[in-house]
């Protein structure tokens, strides 16, 4: 078999190895079973001390979500005054300036929000002090929000009804201390051995063979680019991503970089399963996501190894397959497998430009943001699923004639009124975001911005549209990544996604958070022969028909005016 | 009364007819959100109709106008299908309110005095009085008295039935027969707000409010709309972007056919559909709630007698006083069975020719005393002056302690071993001598296992209540396959059961006639009164049923699944239509400047106007064609929930995907031989 494709196969298979234990550990974690980690305790004790938390005081539903919420306007205030003022705060050997309000507002949410658009670049945007002590500290806390959010949502189907939910501060601190923080540490370990610079020093420099000085950004890039995969937060230390040669230096740290963004994700959805004793449930969540997984990458390997057709058509070989925009040491597989896992889990960092991927591959790169729930972020993949979940298990448990339940809890207006809200703010913000750009590009092209709106674009056209929608589309899913080729640093896109990225973040927390703690505090109805299943292959088959339809009704005309117009025109 | 099994007859179809026009005042439309925009949409096109004639740039007015007519059409089917649901669950109503046409009454007044008044003149408290012959005017209560009545009219069943005051079967009904003795009745309800009046009223819309479940969908189908909304207004942007205009005709053509309209339009007609299906099965439901419960019901209690067991008792054993020679004893058993024609008497006789004895006496000459409600017992007195009488155990006791004779106490032992096995002891007695004892045993109806079987599959509980004691209600319950018993029930013990059941979370459904059932049937989530019942049991359930025919649960439940499942189909063959249509209007839609979409036009249509006008066309046809399955209702199976799913999942939604697809590849064939 082709050596690439053997490359892909081993890192999906590695990461199921590591991430499945990774599972059952996570369960007995937050369950507060017995683990050999226990000896953090006194760590986490500590934590709790030093911050006033009693552990002990059980919260309901509404009250986790207040703490939730109330943290994260903490960081979202802090972050933003230290991007402002980064040029006169300290660690900045490299002089950066501070950042304008408007692209401050959009990196302290994007990072807040775990999606880590960057319309800055590492190099220049920000000093050291930032890199460290806001963006991966929040690359941290933002991760565990949404762990410990999703806790929150297994707590409520654990026991049969179920008001109080566990404590929202012993589910944040263990995320850190059980989890993201001894891997990261690892990682940050292998990296730095294998290349990565982790330094606090400036600039180095060298001179080239034609004599031009070249500086070189470096800086703690280690330990930020490990915790970017495994948070799934995607924010590079360097403006090129995981495509910059200290990012991601070899094909191993590619390995590397590409287990850690999924192993969580996909432990999450196993440690649900065995958090609420309902192990098959779990496996056919995981099957339904990885289906889905194959489903959007099979096509886009394909696409991607044939080459660009346009190429073809001018009678260059192309061996290698499409090589524009990749990097030489991963080659077109590893890069495809990339693209379709950073835009199905909510990872967003790039090892290639999907700028340059084949037409066709940009409609794959943008459903999988679009669903957002094949693995999805660290938590909020599951929360997201569990949105679709009640929307297939009303529409099913209708079509076997009794009142639609999930795990023995009935599914009645509240829980649909807030599971359509939810369903419906994908599409409002991706569609009326592209669309407000889109008529702005289209009719106001000269406006007197500092950047004009008709330079937006580097590909007007089909393209320009692609890149549209994909900004739009990244923002809204918290995937963070870029179809590039956009002028985005700019007032109306730092503010738009800003604020599309805060409604996408936030609401889908809110929203399963809710609907969960609604339903776990009902009377638990045991199962009968009538009760609809919801482990079984059929139900999973539904569910993934109500993701592909809804999806596919929401999206159709704008993807066909995006990557499938483009596809058919070339 | 016979159901009226055809879908649409002409007056209906009249009725409806002009009520589907009536229903487009935008007041009535809002309830239904799917349908209102709909409304909308057509008025934005009426007005783009006229513009188009003075104006370019929206396409032809004739083409405007097509769509536009198509898209009224869309919404008058909708209404018609939920005008066609109330015409019919009207007509139901009304055949059975025929029954009670204006009658005589004659009221009791205060001084004692009779007075004649039409049955729609009664109020609520008065009496009246129905003696041989009368037609009852209006529902009531016995306060004094016990008749046979003829009830035929209401239930069908020919079969006449005793009602009398103070017990459990206490109620009269307005339409039906006194055929012997006299009553005394009050008026139970006012005139208009019997529960047939209710019943008619939630069917006929007025006060029909909508069920949870629906509210729930009608969220979910509301939110899909609001989707497809913004789906529709950001591709006016999105189309400018692309360099290609839109008309307003293709834009609220897509929004259209994408929005549910096929179930948006169908919903209310399947709540109706189902609350006419339970009217139907005869069962008159206070709300459409009750009707959804039903179909979740996990437990169902059923009185044993009546339901489980045919309320006939077989005869099984002679057992005659110590002393009597067993031959004289069934002779005098047969003799007092000749004449009757009750299947317990027969049941006597044929006995009797099994152990081989037939009547060596003759009856001619006798006279046979007719079985009443006051002596409780029946027999004959021969032309040769033997008395032979059988009947309940206390009755003859007294017949035979008053005569001043002595009642053996082997006779009373083997009525209680008798009595503790689940059967009924029957006396007989000659001359005012007990001689000894029948037994009656229960018989199991026929096919009755098969049904616990079939609500075993569905995931209902049945559990058998009966006033037996342990031993025997275990038997029979063994015998007919019921999941569970409860033995020498007292009211307070079904109470307790439901409670305990519902504590766990279940949902129970039971039937009750007496006043001392209504705590229970009030509990209960499915209350289903028996007619002849008492008012208090009436008021206590949520429904009626007018046959009084205790295995009505099974079809409730049924009828309540099927309310669910048709909703639900209808649902998804909604949204799965909407692949196709998006494969006939999105290429249409951008052909003429970007024509690499043409490879979107897979089902290679003539020309984006013909793709445009089939996609609505079969948008609004669906409707109609749908209105019959929306009426009957999808048939359930009882062949396991994931079965079940699996079997409506492939049904109605890949054949959801599959028939718009068909459908509209023929209507633009239709119409390209026009366009």
């Amino acid at each position: 078999m082709n050596t690439e494709l053997t490359g892909i196969i081993a890192t999906f298979l590695l990461t199921m190895v590591i991430a499945i234990p990774l599972g059952k550990y996570l369960a007995k974690v937050f369950a507060g079973e017995k683990v050999w980690t226990d000896f953090l305790k006194p760590l986490e004790t500590g934590i709790y001390k030093l911050s006033g938390i009693n552990v002990k005081e059980q919260m309901n539903w509404k009250q986790q979500l207040k703490a939730l919420l109330t943290i994260n306007v903490v960081w979202l205030v802090y972050g933003f005054f230290v991007l402002i003022f980064q040029n006169k705060l300290p660690f900045n050997p490299d002089g950066n300036p501070g950042m304008t309000p408007d692209l401050a507002f959009n990196t302290i949410i994007s990072f807040v929000a775990n999606c880590n658009l960057q319309h800055y670049s590492g190099e220049s945007g920000v000093s050291y002090l930032t890199q460290q002590y806001v963006l991966m500290f929040l690359q941290f806390v933002s991760a565990a929000t949404g762990i410990a959010a999703a806790v929150v949502f297994f707590k409520a189907f654990r026991d049969k009804t179920a008001t109080e939910l566990g404590n929202f501060w012993e589910f944040f601190v263990k995320s850190i201390t059980r989890l993201l923080l001894p891997l990261s540490f690892v990682m940050a370990l292998i990296l730095s051995f294998n290349g990565t610079p982790a330094s606090y020093e400036g600039k180095d420099q060298f001179i080239s063979l034609q004599g031009d000085t070249v500086h070189v950004s470096r800086g703690p890039a280690a330990q930020m680019i490990a915790i970017k995969h495994l948070g799934t937060n995607g924010g590079g230390y360097f403006g090129a991503n995981s495509a910059h040669p200290f990012e991601n230096p070899s094909y191993f740290t590619n390995m590397v970089e590409l287990i850690a963004q999924v192993i969580i994700p996909v432990a999450m959805v196993i440690a649900f399963g065995y958090f609420i004793r309902r192990k098959k449930l779990a496996w056919t969540i995981f099957g339904v996501m990885t289906i889905g997984l194959f489903m959007l990458l099979i096509p886009m390997l394909s696409s991607e190894l044939a080459g660009n057709p346009a190429l073809a058509k001018m009678g260059i070989s192309q061996g290698t397959g499409a090589m524009e925009g990749k990097e030489v040491r991963f080659g077109p597989a590893a890069s495809a497998y990339w693209a379709t896992v950073t835009t199905i889990i909510s990872t967003g960092s790039v090892n290639s430009m999907h700028d340059s991927s084949m037409s066709m591959s940009g409609t794959w790169q943008l459903l999988g943001m679009m669903i957002n729930s094949f693995y999805g972020g660290c938590g909020v993949g599951l929360l997201n699923y569990f949105i679709y979940l009640v929307v297939a298990v009303f529409i099913s448990g209708l079509m076997v004639g009794r009142t639609p339940e999930f795990l023995g809890h009935k599914v009645e207006a509240r829980e649909i009124k807030i599971a359509a809200i939810i369903t419906l703010l994908s599409p409002f913000l991706i569609l009326a975001g592209t669309a407000v750009a889109s008529y702005i590009f289209t009719n106001y092209g000269n406006a007197a911005w500092a950047v004009q709106p008709k330079n937006w674009l580097n590909n007007p056209g089909f393209h320009g549209f692609s890149e549209m929608l994909y900004e739009m589309t990244s923002s809204n899913a918290n995937n963070g990544s870029g179809f590039e080729g956009l002028g985005d640093n700019n007032m109306f896109w730092n503010l738009s996604t800003g604020i599309v990225i805060f409604l996408g973040r936030f609401l889908p927390i809110i929203g399963p958070v809710a609907i969960a703690g609604l339903l776990g505090a009902k009377k638990f109805i045991p199962e009968s022969a009538g009760t609809l299943k919801t482990d079984t292959k059929t139900f999973a088959l539904m569910t993934f028909a109500v993701i592909l339809v809804l999806n596919a009704l929401s999206y159709f005309p704008a993807l066909a005016l995006g990557p499938l117009a483009e596809y058919f025109t070339h | 009364m016979k159901p009226n099994n055809k879908l649409f007859e002409a007056s209906m179809v009249q009725t409806a007819l002009k009520q589907s026009f009536i229903k487009l005042d935008p007041r009535v439309m809002v309830r239904n959100p799917v349908m209102f925009t709909v409304e909308i949409g057509t008025l934005v096109m009426a007005y783009v109709t006229v513009y188009s004639f003075s104006r370019s740039g929206q396409g032809s007015p004739l083409y405007n106008f097509f769509i536009f007519l198509v898209l009224l059409l869309t919404v008058l089917f909708a209404n018609f299908a939920e005008a066609i649901a109330e015409a019919r669950g009207k007509a139901q109503a009304d055949s059975l309110r025929k029954t009670r046409e204006e009658t005589p009454a004659k009221v009791l007044l205060a001084n004692g005095t009779i007075e004649i008044r039409s049955s729609n003149q009664l109020k609520k408290g008065d009496v009246f009085i129905c003696v041989t012959g009368d037609t009852i005017p209006t529902d009531g209560e016995i306060i004094e008295g016990i008749a046979t009545i003829d009830e035929s009219a209401i239930t069908g069943e020919s079969a006449p039935v005793i009602r009398e005051s103070g017990g459990d079967k206490s109620s009269v009904t307005g339409g039906t027969k006194v055929l012997s003795d006299e009553i005394k009745v009050q008026v139970s309800t006012a005139p208009g707000e019997s529960f047939l009046d209710k019943m008619i009223a939630l069917v006929e819309g007025a006060s029909r409010q909508k069920t949870p479940n629906e509210i729930a969908l009608t969220i979910l189908l509301a939110s899909f709309t609001l989707v497809f909304i913004i789906v529709c207004v950001t591709l006016k942007p999105f189309a400018d972007y692309a360099n290609t205009p839109i008309t307003i005709a293709a834009l609220i053509s897509l929004f259209v056919c994408l929005i549910p309209t096929t179930i948006g339009g169908l919903l209310s007609a399947i709540g109706i559909a189902g609350m006419d299906r339970a009217l139907r099965a005869n069962v008159i439901t206070k709300s459409g709630k009750a009707v959804e419960t039903a179909g979740d019901i996990d437990v169902l209690l059923l009185d044993k007698t009546g339901t489980i067991t045919i309320g006939n008792r077989k005869a099984t054993n002679f057992y005659p006083t110590a002393g009597l020679n067993i031959k004289a004893f069934i002779d005098a058993c047969v003799l007092s069975s000749l004449a009757d024609e009750t299947p317990e008497g027969k049941s006597i006789i044929e006995l009797a020719a099994e152990q081989g004895f037939k009547a060596a006496g003759t009856t001619e000459g006798s006279a046979f005393i007719k079985f009443t409600a006051e002596t409780r017992s029946s027999g004959l007195d021969t032309a040769d002056g033997r008395r032979i009488r059988k009947g309940a155990f206390d009755s003859i006791r007294n017949m035979v302690q008053k005569a001043g004779n002595h009642f053996p106490s082997d006779i009373e032992n083997h009525v209680k071993t008798i009595a503790t096995n689940g059967g009924t002891p029957l006396v007989v007695s000659e001359n005012e001598k007990a001689l000894g004892v029948i037994e009656l045993q229960d018989i199991i109806k026929p096919g009755i296992s098969e049904r616990f079987e079939r609500l075993r599959k569905m995931g209902v509980k049945t559990v058998m209540v009966t006033g037996d004691n342990p031993l025997t209600a275990k038997y029979i319950a063994e015998k007919a396959g019921v999941d569970d018993f409860i033995a020498e029930a007292k009211p307070e013990d079904k109470m307790n059961y439901i409670k305990d059941e519902q504590a766990q979370g279940k949902l129970v459904a039971m039937m009750g006639d007496g006043t001392n059932d209504a705590p229970a049937l009030a509990q209960a989530d499915v209350g289903v009164a028996m007619n002849s019942g008492t008012q208090a049991a009436k008021e206590a359930g949520n429904m009626v049923d007018l046959d009084n025919d205790p295995t009505k649960l099974i079809e409730i439940v049924e009828i309540g699944k099927q309310l669910l499942i048709t909703r639900g189909t209808l649902t998804t063959f909604s949204i799965a239509n909407d692949v196709a249509k998006y494969f006939a209007i999105v290429p249409a839609l951008f052909i003429a400047s970007i024509p690499a979409l043409q490879s979107l036009n897979i089902m290679d249509l003539h020309s984006p106007e013909s793709a445009i006008m089939s996609a609505v066309i079969f948008n609004a046809i669906i409707i109609p064609i749908l209105i019959p399955l929306a009426l009957k209702g999808v048939a359930y199976k009882p062949i396991g929930a994931t079965a079940l799913l699996r079997r409506n999942l492939f049904i109605y939604g890949i054949g959801g995907v599959v028939a718009p697809f068909i459908g509209i590849k023929i209507i633009d064939l239709l119409v390209g031989l026009f366009v």
